[in-house]
C-alpha cells in the first residue's frame, strides 16, 4: 500500500521571538524539529507499512532547510521524501497550503492512505489535514486514537479497501469506517514513535529528496502563496509574560488554610 | 573539543544521545531502584542499530570498532551507568569471539549479537580468583566431542539475561594459568544454571549473578583458540574492552557534571545563584577539565586498538584508571555542590556517586591496573 | 472533482461495468453513462478502460472559486453544534460574542443548525438573541459526519451570503469549517481568543495565539467572504437566555445527494470518566511526576471531587502510565483555561505551561522551590504534597459542607 505522510518543520523550542522591524518571527537560531504530532504520522505510516507492505513516502512544504526534516524522517524508515519548495508560495496560509500540498498529492496519483498529525504545535490550527483531503475530495477520519482495521482488496482496484479508524472526541470516541484513499490526521494516543536507526541516518544522509517547485505541479498562480491566501496577518505581538504571584509557606494545614480563604469565592 | 569524528561517528554518538535523553533518563531512577533488567532500551538499541556498531559489516554490524562502542558507551553512560552496560558487557563477551573464534563461530553468534536478539556476558570471576585470573578452580574436562565443565562463576554482569556466554575454565588445573581455555556456552544447556542475583551499590539496572556448571556438556567446537589459552584469551579481550569500561566512567562523569552545572545555575544562596561563587566555580572547572582529559586519552586509546596496533595493555590499563578514579573524584564533587539535596534519593546526582564506584573496581581493579602499567614500564626499561 | 465519460472515445465495451465495484456504470445505447450517486470517484473504470474514454478531474480552479461579490455577503452566522439534540454551550457562547458582532455592524445573528428532529432546539437557539435560525433537519444529519455536514454548510453558505461564520474549535468543528472553508475559497481562522469589527473597513479582526501562546497575532481576511473563525470552549461569554425573544425558523432542506456520505459512523462510545471532561470543567487539579506512583493520584482525585473538577496530568504521568492519555494537560495534550487549576507535583516545562497558562489561577504545590512552575502561579505552595493535599482536602470539604 502506498502511503504519504505529510510533515512540517517547526521550531523546537517555544520561546521564540518577533523581529520588531519586520514584525515576523525571528527563525534564525531556533533549532528545528518535525512537528511531534507528524511523529506519531510517520510512526503509523511505517508500522502499516510493516503490515501490508508497500510505500511511505514523506511529503513537506517548507523552505529549503526543510530537507532536515524529511531525512530524519526517512532515518525513520521512510522511503522517499518530497519537498515542495518555492518562493512562489512564501506567504500561505492554511488554504493555500492544503491547496498546493493537494496538488503535489495529485502529483504522486498513486496513494491509498494520507496520514496528517492533528494540527501542527506552532500553528496549531488543525486545518491543513482536513484542507488536503477537501481539496482532493477524499474522505477524511480526524483525530484518529487507533486504526482498528484496514482491509486491502487491491485486486479490483483499491475501490474496495476500508480503514476503520477510532475517533477521538471530547467524550470518548467514534468508530468510523471509510473507503480508501483516505486521509487520516493522528492524535498522541495512537502510537509511540520509534528512534532513528544508524543505517536508517546512513540511508537519510545519501537519500535523494526529490524537489517541487511551482511549475512542477500545475499550479493556479492566483491560488498558491500570499495570492492564494484569504487570510493576512496584519498584526503580530507578544502578550505579556504572566507573572508568578504569592508564595505560600509553612506547615500543611496553616497553608491549606490559607489557600481555601484565597480561592474560596472561586470555588464557590 | 573537536576530536575530528568521521560522520558516522557522529551519527553513532547523537544517536545513542537522543536514546539517552529521551529513553534513558526518564526512567533511570526507576530501574535504579527496582534493579530490573532494561529488556525495553536493550530493544530500543537493537532497532536503532547500536548493538553491533563493533561488530563486521559481514557478520551484520555497522562496522566499527573500540571508538565506536567508546563514543555509544559514553553517550548511555551520561544518563544511566547501569543501562548502559547490558550493551558494554556484551561487547566483552563478544570480544573473544571476534579476537579468536572461527569463521563457523563468528558466522553462528555474531549476526544475532550485533542485531542485539542476543547478549552476551564473559565470566572470568569466581570466589577465589578475581583480581587473580590464573587461580581459577572451574574446570572443564575433555571426554570424546565435548567439554564437561564444573564451577562456579561470580559477579557476572548480564548473568542470566545474556545468551552467549564466555566462559574461562581450567583443562589443566597443574599448568596454573596455562591450563586454562575459553569457551563459548549458550544458556539452556544442560548442567549450567544462574544463581542469586546480587543486590548491588550501583549499576543496579545491571544484571549480576553466579554462574554454576554442573557436568555441564559443551561440544568441543565452542573451544575458543586453543587448550591453554584461555588466560591470553581473556587478557586480550580486557585490553579491547578496558577502554569500554573507561567510556562509562566518562560517561557517568560527564552526566553528573551536566546536572551539577544545571543545578548551581538555578540554586540560590545569599541571595545569588551559587555559580557565581568563586569556589564553586573552581571545582567546576577542576571536573570540566580532568574529564575532557580522560576523554582524550580513552578516544586516543580507542583508536590506536582500531588502528591494529599489538601493544595496547599498557594505554588500555591508564584509560581505565585514570577514567574511573577521575569520574569517583567527579561524582563525589558533584554531590558535594548539590549539598543537602544531592544526599538525598529524590536527586538523581547520588545514584551516579554510587554508579561510578563500579569501574575503579571491575575488569581488574585499579591496583591491578597500576599493576599493569608499572610492569609495563619496568620491562620496557629493562631491555 | 468530476468524473466523465468521453462519448467519442466510448466503445461501449463494457469493461468499465466489470471494474466497477459500486455498480454505478451503464450502458445505454452503445455509450457508458456513471451514476454519480453511486459513484465514489474511485478510478477503478479508469484503469478499466482500454480507451481513455473516462477522465478524472480532481481540481479545477473554477469550481472553488465561486462568485464572491463582497457587498452581497451580510449577516453574522453561528454554526451550533450539537450532539444527541443538544446544542452545545460553545455555539452558546459564539452566538454572545455573534451580537456584539452582528450589533457593531449593524447586521443580524443567526445561528445555523443541522440534525433530526432539531425544531425545539432551534427555538432555545432563538432564545440566545438570534435573528434566525437556518436549519436543515434531515435523519441524515442526526450525527456529525464530515461530507454531509461539509456539503450542506457550503450550500447554505452559498445560498444566504453570510459575512461571517463562527464556529467552535471543538474536534467536530475544526473537521467540518476546514473542509467548508476549501471548498468555497474562504478565509479561517482557528482559535480565535479576540474577536472584532475595525469599524472602517467593517472588516472582522480575528485574534489567536500562535507557539503556544507566547505570540498572537491578529487577523484579516479583505477579499474573500465569509470571514471564518472557530473559537475555543470556555473563551467567550455564553449568551443570555431570554425566552421572549423571537427569531424565525427558516428549514431548508437539500436532496440526498448532499447528505451522501462514504465514511460510516459505525459506533459512538462515551468513555466514563471518573470526573467531568477537561475542556469543560471550570476546575482542574493535575498530578505530575511528583507523585511517584500512581496510587499516590487518589490524593489528586480525592481533592478534585471535592471541588467537583477534572483529573489533569502531566506528560510524564502518562507517559509513565500512571493517567491516560484523554488526562493530559500540555502541548502534545490538551489546552485547558479553567478558572482554577492546581498543579501539583509538576515541575512545569514549557510543554505543560502552553496548555495550561491561560487559566484564571493557577495553584502550583512542589516541594522545589526552583521549578519554573511558580513563574506563572497565582499561589505558589513550597511543600511536600501528601501532606498538603490530605489537608486541602479536608478544609475545602468543610467550606463547602461537603
Amino acid at each position: 500500500m502506498n502511503i504519504i505522510v505529510c510533515i512540517k518543520q517547526v521550531p523546537d523550542t517555544v520561546d521564540v521571538r518577533i523581529d520588531p522591524e519586520t514584525n515576523t518571527l525571528v527563525r534564525v537560531g531556533v533549532a528545528c524539529i518535525i512537528n511531534p504530532f507528524d511523529m506519531y504520522a510517520i510512526e503509523e505510516g511505517l508500522r502499516l507499512k510493516d503490515k501490508f507492505g508497500g510505500k511511505v513516502t514523506v511529503i513537506t512544504m517548507g523552505p529549503p532547510q526543510a530537507d532536515e526534516a524529511l531525512r530524519e524522517a526517512i532515518s525513520l524508515g521512510a522511503d522517499e521524501a518530497i519537498l515542495v519548495s518555492d518562493r512562489a508560495f512564501a506567504g500561505s496560509d492554511t488554504w493555500a497550503t492544503s491547496y498546493t500540498l493537494a496538488r503535489a498529492m495529485h502529483k504522486i496519483a498513486d496513494y491509498d492512505l494520507i496520514i496528517c498529525g492533528k494540527q501542527a504545535i506552532d500553528g496549531d490550527t488543525a486545518q491543513v489535514g482536513p484542507g488536503i483531503s477537501a481539496h482532493l475530495e477524499i474522505p477524511q477520519i480526524t483525530y484518529v486514537k487507533k486504526i482498528e482495521e484496514l482491509n486491502l482488496h487491491s485486486a479490483k482496484g483499491i475501490a474496495h479497501s476500508v480503514i476503520r479508524a477510532e475517533r477521538m472526541t471530547e467524550e470518548g470516541f467514534e468508530i468510523i469506517e471509510s473507503p480508501l484513499p483516505c486521509l487520516i490526521t493522528v492524535v498522541k494516543e495512537i502510537n509511540e514513535p520509534r528512534l532513528p536507526s544508524l543505517k536508517g541516518k546512513m540511508r537519510a544522509k545519501k537519500a535523494e529528496i526529490k524537489k517541487w517547485e511551482a511549475k512542477d505541479l500545475d499550479v493556479d498562480p492566483a491560488l498558491i502563496g500570499l495570492n492564494g491566501s484569504p487570510t493576512k496577518v496584519v498584526k503580530i505581538f507578544t502578550p505579556p509574560p504572566r507573572k508568578g504571584g504569592q508564595i505560600l509557606r509553612g506547615e500543611a494545614k496553616e497553608v491549606a488554610s490559607k489557600l481555601v480563604e484565597l480561592l474560596k469565592n472561586e470555588v464557590i | 573539543m573537536d576530536y575530528l569524528l568521521t560522520e558516522e561517528q557522529i551519527m553513532i554518538r547523537d544517536l545513542a544521545r537522543q536514546i539517552a535523553r529521551e529513553k534513558i533518563r526518564p526512567v533511570a531512577a526507576e530501574y535504579d531502584v527496582e534493579g530490573k533488567f532494561p529488556w525495553d532500551i536493550v530493544k530500543i538499541l537493537a532497532d536503532s542499530d547500536l548493538c553491533g556498531i563493533y561488530i563486521e559489516e559481514k557478520y551484520g554490524g555497522t562496522g566499527g570498532g573500540v571508538i565506536e562502542l567508546v563514543l555509544a558507551t559514553e553517550e548511555l553512560s551520561k544518563a544511566c551507568g547501569g543501562i548502559s552496560l547490558a550493551v558494554a558487557a556484551t561487547a566483552l563477551g563478544t570480544f573473544p569471539i571476534i579476537l579468536f573464534g572461527t569463521e563457523e563461530q563468528k558466522q553462528k553468534y555474531l549476526p544475532d549479537i550485533a542485531k542485539g536478539k542476543k547478549l552476551a556476558a564473559f565470566a572470568l570471576t569466581e570466589a577465589g580468583a578475581g583480581s587473580d585470573a590464573a587461580a581459577i578452580a572451574t574446570t572443564a574436562e575433555k571426554k570424546g566431542d565435548y567439554y564437561v565443565l564444573n564451577g562456579t562463576k561470580q559477579w557476572i554482569t548480564n548473568g542470566g539475561e545474556a545468551e552467549v556466554y564466555t566462559v574461562i575454565a581450567s583443562v589443566d588445573r597443574s599448568k596454573g594459568a596455562r591450563g586454562a581455555a575459553a569457551f563459548i556456552v549458550e544458556k539452556g544447556t544442560p548442567g549450567f544454571e544462574f544463581g542469586k542475583k546480587e543486590d548491588k551499590m550501583g549499576i543496579r539496572a545491571s544484571a549480576t549473578r553466579e554462574l554454576v556448571f554442573t557436568d555441564c556438556k559443551v561440544p568441543k567446537k565452542n573451544l575458543l583458540g586453543k587448550e591453554g589459552m584461555g588466560f591470553i584469551v581473556a587478557m586480550k579481550t580486557f585490553d579491547q574492552s578496558r577502554p569500554g569500561v573507561a567510556a562509562q566512567a566518562l560517561g557517568i562523569a560527564q552526566g553528573a557534571l551536566d546536572l551539577t552545572v544545571e543545578y548551581v545555575k538555578e540554586r540560590k544562596q545569599f541571595g545569588k545563584s551559587i555559580s557565581s561563587f568563586q569556589g564553586v566555580q573552581f571545582m567546576l572547572a577542576d571536573m570540566a577539565t580532568e574529564i575532557e582529559a580522560a576523554r582524550a586519552l580513552i578516544y586516543a586509546i580507542a583508536r590506536m586498538i582500531d588502528s591494529g596496533a599489538k601493544k595496547i595493555s599498557r594505554d588500555s590499563a591508564m584509560a581505565k584508571l585514570f577514567a574511573s578514579d577521575m569520574a569517583m573524584k567527579v561524582t563525589t564533587d558533584c554531590v558535594q555542590l548539590f549539598g543537602g539535596y544531592g544526599y538525598m534519593r529524590d536527586y538523581p546526582i547520588e545514584k551516579y556517586m554510587r554508579d561510578a564506584k563500579i569501574t575503579q573496581i571491575y575488569e581488574g581493579t585499579n591496583q591491578i591496573q597500576r599493576g599493569v602499567i608499572a610492569s609495563s614500564l619496568i620491562k620496557e626499561s629493562a631491555t | 472533482m468530476s468524473i466523465k465519460v468521453i462519448n467519442e472515445k466510448c466503445t461501449g465495451c463494457k469493461l468499465c461495468i466489470k471494474a466497477c465495484p459500486f455498480a454505478a456504470i451503464e450502458v445505454k445505447n452503445k455509450k457508458a453513462e456513471i451514476d454519480l450517486d453511486k459513484c465514489t470517484l474511485c478510478g477503478a473504470c479508469i484503469e478499466a478502460c482500454k480507451f481513455d474514454a473516462i477522465v478524472l478531474t480532481k481540481i479545477s480552479p473554477s469550481e472553488i472559486d465561486f462568485p464572491r461579490k463582497i457587498e452581497e455577503h451580510k449577516g453574522v452566522w453561528v454554526f451550533c453544534e450539537q450532539k444527541n439534540g443538544i446544542a452545545q454551550s460553545v455555539a452558546y457562547e459564539l452566538l454572545g460574542k455573534g451580537r456584539e458582532l452582528a450589533d457593531t455592524l449593524g447586521v443580524e445573528l443567526c445561528g445555523v443548525l443541522l440534525g433530526e428532529n432539531m425544531k425545539n432546539e432551534a427555538q432555545k437557539v432563538i432564545h440566545r438573541g438570534v435573528n434566525k435560525v437556518y436549519l436543515v433537519d434531515s435523519p441524515m444529519l442526526k450525527h456529525y459526519q464530515d461530507e454531509p455536514y461539509t456539503k450542506t454548510l457550503i450550500k447554505l453558505i452559498k445560498e444566504y451570503k453570510p459575512e461571517i461564520v463562527l464556529c467552535g474549535a471543538t474536534s467536530i468543528g475544526r473537521s467540518l469549517i476546514s473542509r467548508v472553508a476549501i471548498g468555497i475559497h474562504a478565509g479561517l481562522t482557528a482559535d480565535c481568543t479576540g474577536l472584532d469589527i475595525d469599524k472602517e473597513s467593517r472588516l472582522l479582526l480575528q485574534t489567536r495565539p500562535a507557539f503556544g501562546g507566547n505570540i498572537m497575532a491578529t487577523i484579516i481576511c479583505p477579499n474573500h467572504r465569509p470571514q471564518m473563525s472557530t473559537v475555543r470552549h470556555k473563551v467567550m461569554k455564553e449568551a443570555a437566555v431570554n425566552n421572549h425573544h423571537r427569531g424565525k425558523i427558516i428549514e431548508v432542506n437539500y436532496d440526498a445527494q448532499t447528505y451522501k456520505s462514504r465514511t460510516k459512523l459505525l459506533d459512538i462510545v462515551e468513555e466514563i470518566e471518573e470526573t467531568v471532561n477537561l475542556t469543560e470543567a471550570d476546575i482542574i487539579v493535575s498530578g505530575g511526576r511528583g507523585l511517584q506512583n500512581p496510587e499516590n493520584f487518589k490524593l489528586i482525585e480525592d481533592l478534585a471531587k471535592v471541588l467537583g473538577g477534572a483529573v489533569g496530568a502531566s506528560r510524564a504521568a502518562v507517559d509513565s502510565g500512571w493517567k491516560t492519555y484523554s488526562h493530559q494537560v500540555g502541548q502534545t495534550g490538551k489546552t485547558v483555561c479553567p478558572k482554577i487549576y492546581i498543579a501539583c507535583g509538576i515541575s512545569g516545562q514549557i510543554q505543560h505551561l502552553v496548555g495550561m497558562q491561560s487559566s484564571e489561577v493557577i495553584v502550583a504545590i512542589n516541594k522545589d522551590p526552583h521549578v519554573p512552575i511558580f513563574n506563572v502561579a497565582t499561589y505558589g505552595i513550597i511543600g511536600d504534597l501528601f501532606e498538603i493535599l490530605p489537608e486541602l482536602t479536608k478544609k475545602f470539604k468543610e467550606v463547602l459542607k461537603k
